[in-house]
């Protein structure tokens, strides 16, 4: 049980409420970026369930997750049930990735292209926009309710929840036809689940980046509680560079005989000033001077604060920049090619290198063939042996698939299709089953033979598909 | 005698205190598990309200939520059935209007109005019925003919050879299907001096056994009793349903169980003649629709490789 030397502590407090971040706008390099990525994010998010995309087969949309068909269409590539493992592959080389750059860069993920950052960053956008920066924001906040606080408040809300609701549109868009849910949406015409969709990312987006903010950064997201596992000593870190902002007796604000470097480094004083825009400006609302923690998203936008004070007073800038560890201690810059880079490095090539051969290397048709097993032979009226074989042929390409069937392995066969069917097409983009007759000739010397049944195709587009079974004589 | 206590700057104990000096914290659960607690309560006195809950007496509380369905009335006309809710009623409703249903229902519709023939030119449309055809079977028929038509010799017919007794047409499956099937062979007494011969020359019809000579002659001439339905040379009588005796197939005595032994077989075949056969097969025609029964015919017609 902690101890609580709060006296005012009580057993009614066990949770304290949230206090509200103000975080001030600036301006630098890394807003600029920030902002970069946050427009080709946006862009992409929001118009690609729109890019039309002509297809023989399938939906005239570029990217569309059909589940009712079970088929995931992504540009030119369509990814089919069995091609499931792609999914897996793109997972690893995400997560390689991840640990790539994170070992490089620290938390850079969490900065610039989370999901929770953005929408944050968004939502920060326009409440800046309508309830004015920082200090008015603050001055809102502890003002009563009154007409002025509730209108302003009132119209965050709404925009916010305009853009969360078109998010959640947008991304049930990439699971049907858009623009017809679009259509149907508006007149309560489309899915259930359609509905459902939009309506519990609404509801998240609203409050994740609306209200709960940071909160999810530092006490819902796991990734805050394993990255450090891969830092190390010369992973570029979001760092308060405290050699030289403390000095040797600390930071102290501009004052009299404290104005310039020169007067500061007789005294012993670091260059940092206290200004405190730093914390200001930051989105979970710590200090970094207070070194590396959990909260700290490596937004960066403490740079940009602290640069700007610097590049104001004429010194140089970088008090707060990304640095290592190791570089703060001894000055020493990181070594991009350490072991543990290089490592990652390889990992993420060879995954990508293995997601592409996988993609490439789909077959273009498969079969599978199943003997029936009730009954395993059946005896014909002239003696012969029958067995069945239920043939299942997938068509993956956008074109109908036409095969002649033969079987090896047993030179006396009959074969014949259900249906007498001389050849066995296949749909474009689908598959079909066919159930195949074998007879041959008693043959008291064997119980089994293996067998092979061999699908040709008519026009050669693919190459002979190849499976094998088991004949059963008694 | 325990005694809370709250002095300033302590946390709220129970007041017990163990061994002089043991104390156990008083901490309240979290707002938000109280009000998850009486979130669960109004949950609850919803659903009483809503589905089946209260056992009283021999019945129980029905619930003011309901399930509406259609059933067919005695003079065929469709009619809705509102019924509280139950997991029964939502069964037969979402076998009549969820999705996959009225996909099914648009296939059924399209096979009703097919030929055979168009059937089974059409690859999809065969696979359907075939489909169907496999899972009516497995409701209806396989309790007797075995899950994949195998049957189970002398008692019901193997349906996966390609002997058809009464003929292989869809028409006669389905008329079969529909009607039942009533199949019999009177006992024959035969005398004993005979018997022999005669169960001789039925195995040698198929090439079972070699007979020669006078036993042969003796043995065609008791077969006359039996040419009326299995006609002169055996081959069978689809009118009568009376089997082809000449082929490799053995339905009711089991010839192949003997590994060849002559004597074993010989007794299979007097047994059969001697106390003649009685199969039925009821008629199913009150509970298949007729497509059901085509799209079974369908289904029943490939497995002997038809």
């Amino acid at each position: 049980m902690a101890q609580h030397d709060d006296p005012s502590y009580a057993a009614d407090e066990l949770y304290a409420a949230r206090e509200p971040i103000h975080p001030k706008g600036i301006r630098g390099r890394f807003r600029r970026f920030k902002n970069a990525v946050l427009l080709i994010a946006y862009g992409v998010f929001f118009l690609l369930p729109w890019v039309r995309w002509e297809r023989l087969t399938g939906p005239d949309q570029a990217v569309m997750f059909d589940i009712p068909s079970r088929r995931y269409y992504l540009f030119d590539l369509v990814i089919h049930p069995q091609d499931m493992f792609l999914l897996a592959g793109f997972l690893i080389l995400a997560a390689w990735l991840l640990f790539f750059v994170t070992g490089l860069v620290g938390r850079a993920f969490c900065g610039y292209f989370c999901f929770q950052t953005l929408w944050t960053d968004t939502f920060m956008k326009v409440e800046a926009l309508v309830q004015g920066d920082r200090n008015k924001r603050m001055r809102l906040e502890k003002q009563p309710w009154n007409a002025e606080k509730i209108t302003k408040k009132g119209i965050t809300i709404a925009i916010w929840t305009a853009i969360a609701f078109w998010t959640g549109f947008t991304f049930t868009a990439y699971w049907a036809d858009a623009p017809q849910l679009f259509v149907d949406f508006f007149t309560l015409d489309a899915a259930k689940a359609a509905y459902i969709t939009t309506g519990i990312l609404t509801v998240t987006t609203l409050i994740a980046a609306g209200f709960a903010r940071e909160q999810v950064c530092i006490y819902m997201c796991p990734y805050a509680r394993f990255q450090s596992v891969m830092f190390d000593k010369e992973t570029l870190l979001v760092s308060y560079d405290a050699k030289r902002g403390e000095g040797e007796s600390g930071r102290k604000p501009l004052k009299q005989g404290l104005m310039t470097l020169d007067e500061r480094h007789g005294q012993g004083v670091g260059d940092c000033i206290d200004c405190k825009l730093c914390v200001q400006v930051c989105p979970t609302g710590i200090d970094i001077r207070d070194g590396l923690q959990l909260e700290c998203i490596s937004c960066g936008l403490c740079i940009d604060a602290c640069d700007q004070i610097m590049t104001k007073r004429g010194w140089p800038t970088g008090l707060i920049r990304y640095a290592s560890e190791q570089e703060l201690e001894t000055g020493e810059k990181p070594n991009l090619l350490k072991f543990r880079t290089i490592g990652y490095g390889i990992a993420t090539l060879a995954a990508t290198a293995l997601l592409l051969y996988g993609i490439f290397a789909r077959a273009p048709a498969d079969i599978s063939v199943q003997q029936v097993r009730q009954p395993l032979f059946t005896v014909l009226a002239s003696g012969d042996i029958q067995n069945n074989y239920n043939v299942k042929i997938n068509n993956k390409l956008q074109e109908r698939l036409d095969f002649t069937l033969a079987l090896e392995g047993l030179p006396d066969a009959k074969v014949s299709v259900v249906g007498d069917f001389e050849g066995l097409s296949v749909p474009a983009d689908g598959s079909r089953k066919y159930l195949v007759h074998v007879r041959a000739p008693r043959d008291a010397e064997v119980d089994r033979r293996k067998i092979e049944f061999v699908l040709t195709e008519e026009n050669g587009r693919i190459e002979p598909l190849e499976h094998d079974a088991t004949f059963v004589f008694r | 005698m325990s005694q809370p206590e709250n002095k300033q700057g302590q946390v709220e104990t129970t007041g017990h205190v163990w061994d002089g000096d043991l104390r156990e914290y008083n901490n309240p659960l979290p707002r938000w598990w109280l009000w998850a607690f009486y979130i669960t309560i109004i949950f609850s006195v919803v659903y009483w309200i809503l589905y089946p809950a209260w056992p009283y007496g021999d019945t129980y509380t029905k619930g003011i939520n309901t399930v509406e369905y259609t059933v067919e009335g005695e003079n065929g006309e469709e009619k809705t059935v509102t019924e509280h809710w139950n997991t029964r009623a939502l069964f037969t409703k979402n076998m009549q209007s969820s999705p996959s249903a009225l996909a099914q229902q648009e296939w059924v519709n399209k096979v009703k109005d097919m030929s055979f023939e168009e059937i089974e030119q059409d690859p999809d449309t065969l696979q359907f019925a075939m489909s169907v055809g496999h899972g009516t079977f497995g409701d209806y028929c396989a309790a007797c003919h075995g899950a994949g038509g195998q049957g189970k010799i002398g008692l019901f017919p193997n349906l996966a050879d390609n002997a058809w007794l009464y003929g292989n047409s869809y028409e006669t499956i389905v008329s079969k299907i529909d009607g039942g099937i009533n199949g019999m062979m009177p006992a024959q007494n035969v005398p004993e001096d005979k018997i022999d011969d005669l169960a001789k020359y039925v195995l040698s019809l198929s090439g079972n056994a070699e007979i020669s000579g006078e036993a042969a002659s003796r043995g065609k001439q008791a077969f006359a009793t039996c040419a009326g339905c299995h006609g002169q040379n055996g081959e069978g009588n689809e009118a009568m349903g009376a089997p082809n005796l000449t082929d490799a197939i053995w339905d009711v005595a089991d010839v192949p169980g003997c590994g060849g032994d002559t004597a074993c077989q010989v007794d299979e075949i007097k047994h059969v003649v001697n106390n003649g056969i009685e199969r039925q097969m009821p008629g199913f025609g009150d509970r298949l629709t007729e497509t059901q029964m085509r799209m079974l015919a369908i289904y029943v017609r490939q497995m002997g490789g038809n």
